[in-house]
């Protein structure tokens, strides 16, 4: 309860400094406006604002204060308007409208569950590889980090534009592109997690002749799973990441990618800052589910509650 | 009169870690040999090579000069013919398995049937007076009890040796006196073939029918002594005069290994 009403507080505090930060950011479009409707404000013209600082203009123009919060394009829009904005665009939308953040969000919902599937699959095998044979470990490992120095902003229209040469094209090169940004903490951690077991625990294996499959299934891979599921949490938020960038370089209709783009080319703000917060949200859902499957296993193989 | 087979002989067995300045006699000219039968101590101070010896036994370890054989076999073929179980100093048990499964690990490698397995972990649970905690994790065992279940994991496939490094170092006093009492009993009733490294005398002299007393830089085999009581060793046998003198026996034979140095 304690704890509650502290998270409560600093949340309350951040919203009141988001809502303090409207007034300065907003000012000027607000004066611009009503200016433009006939009342007067201080300074008179656009030009001679331009150079006044934004809290003097709050200063000089109190009346204007309450409307930096209702601004249809604000350049920050106040909280509530994204609530509103969120609201709007998911409960009161059909799913099937192309206004619906829902529709968008499945879109890019869908393309980042193939990639972080792919990309898991790709970590997991080669980490099995690197583990096993000193050529792979000293051969792929260099490659794997390099890759990851890429930004993937610069790679992803390259490997759009190389994939729909070969004729591939829709859903494929978003979940490619989410694939390349998740397979590497999988890779990683996975690597490490089948590297955890200590020399008695593999001298424990050799004392009973074990093969190689029987130490990699009941020793390695299981001891494995806790640094696996910490991977896939990173994992599977870099997923969602890369299908909202592999959106933004094909002009994609649909998708939370393309609901940023079309934001930003409309100067929608409130749209923009719906969309980002959907996209934290699903990232913050995908993350609780793989918590939630983590702690389910983990409890199955005994871990202390 | 029958001869007692001679399960593990070491001739001359050398081992070295490293080369040039940095090498490491761990073992010197270790020549021994134990029978079928024998509860075998490994006795003295850090880095007298008795840890090593014992891997050497397992195959472990290679040595690098000298003749060692197990059963009649190299050390890696008596270990590919899963010739002994080891126990660790740590109980080394998988968390993510219950206690019957941790028995059961053993036996899962080496392709026993279901039945078989589930025979076998109630008898060494049993032998280790763990019936009933089949079930349970090990974090809801105490350290004596974990330590049981990975001597029954050891015992699980019947091997003829039993290899213990330090098994029971890492507890306090009480339970290591139970442990030694229950092992006694255990090795009576299997007829196994012990070899047990420890750091404790009193500890060697109640367990062992022959201690080896090994002293540091090389690593060596400084006194053999056949213990002269019976097999038959209540607890209390320990403050009987015969327990005393040879206990005094093996201090002697520490203290005059480690000042020759």
């Amino acid at each position: 309860m304690k704890t509650l009403c502290s998270v409560l507080v600093v949340i309350a505090g951040i919203v009141g400094i988001w809502y303090l930060a409207c007034v300065p950011m907003n000012i000027k479009g607000v004066l611009d406006q009503a200016q433009r409707a006939g009342e007067v404000v201080s300074p008179e013209t656009a030009k001679d604002r331009r150079d006044v600082k934004a809290w003097a203009l709050v200063a000089q123009n109190s009346f204007a204060i309450d409307r930096v919060w209702s601004v249809e394009r604000p350049r920050l829009p106040a909280p509530h308007q994204v609530v509103t904005e969120l609201w709007k665009t998911t409960v009161e939308k059909k799913i099937t409208s192309k206004r619906s953040l829902i529709y968008h969000g499945q879109v890019t919902l869908t393309a980042t569950l193939m990639g972080f599937a792919i990309g898991t699959g790709l970590g997991i095998l080669l980490a099995v590889g690197i583990v096993h044979s000193k050529v792979m470990d000293m051969s792929i490992m260099p490659w794997a980090i390099v890759s990851q120095t890429i930004p993937i902003i610069a790679l992803a229209p390259m490997i759009i534009v190389v994939l729909y040469s070969i004729g591939v094209q829709g859903m494929l090169p978003k979940a490619i592109i989410a694939a390349y940004l998740s397979f590497f903490p999988v890779l990683v951690g996975m690597v490490k997690g089948l590297r955890s077991p200590d020399t008695m625990q593999l001298d424990l294996m050799k004392t009973y002749n074990a093969s190689g499959a029987a130490v990699f299934w009941k020793l390695r891979l299981p001891s494995s799973l806790s640094y696996l599921f910490a991977s896939f949490k990173i994992g599977i938020s870099a997923a969602l990441v890369g299908a909202i960038v592999g959106e933004l370089p094909t002009g994609a209709v649909a998708g939370l990618g393309a609901r940023l783009l079309a934001g930003s080319y409309y100067g929608q703000t409130v749209q923009i800052w719906s969309a980002l917060f959907a996209a934290a949200l699903l990232a913050a859902a995908l993350v609780a589910i793989i918590g939630v499957i983590e702690r389910v296993l983990l409890a199955r193989m005994g871990a202390k509650s | 009169m029958t001869t007692t087979p001679v399960v593990i002989e070491a001739r001359d067995l050398n081992l070295t870690f490293g080369a040039g300045d940095t090498a490491v006699q761990a073992l010197k000219d270790v020549n021994l040999q134990i029978d079928k039968g024998d509860f075998v101590s490994f006795i003295g101070p850090s880095g007298c090579g008795k840890t090593t010896f014992l891997r050497c036994i397992a195959a472990l370890e290679q040595p690098t000069g000298g003749k060692l054989t197990v059963n009649g076999l190299t050390p890696d073929e008596a270990r590919r013919k899963r010739a002994y179980g080891y126990v660790f100093q740590a109980a080394g048990l998988y968390p993510w398995r219950t206690i019957a499964k941790n028995v059961a690990l053993p036996l899962e490698i080496m392709g026993y049937s279901k039945a078989d397995q589930k025979r076998r972990i109630e008898e060494v649970l049993e032998l280790v007076e763990l019936s009933g905690f089949g079930n349970k994790f090990p974090w809801q065992l105490s350290g004596g009890m974990q330590q049981r279940a990975s001597i029954a994991r050891a015992l699980s496939f019947d091997a003829d040796i039993l290899l213990m490094d330090e098994p029971f170092g890492a507890l306090d006093e009480i339970v290591r006196d139970h442990l030694n009492e229950q092992l006694l009993k255990l090795w009576m009733r299997t007829q196994k073939t012990i070899g047990f490294v420890t750091h404790s005398i009193p500890e060697a002299v109640y367990l062992s029918t022959k201690i080896v007393v090994m002293s540091p830089r090389p690593g060596r085999i400084h006194e053999v002594i056949d213990s002269p009581l019976p097999r038959e060793r209540p607890l209390d046998i320990r403050d009987t005069p015969a327990f005393i003198e040879v206990a005094h026996r093996v201090r002697e034979g520490l203290r005059v290994g480690h000042s020759d140095d």
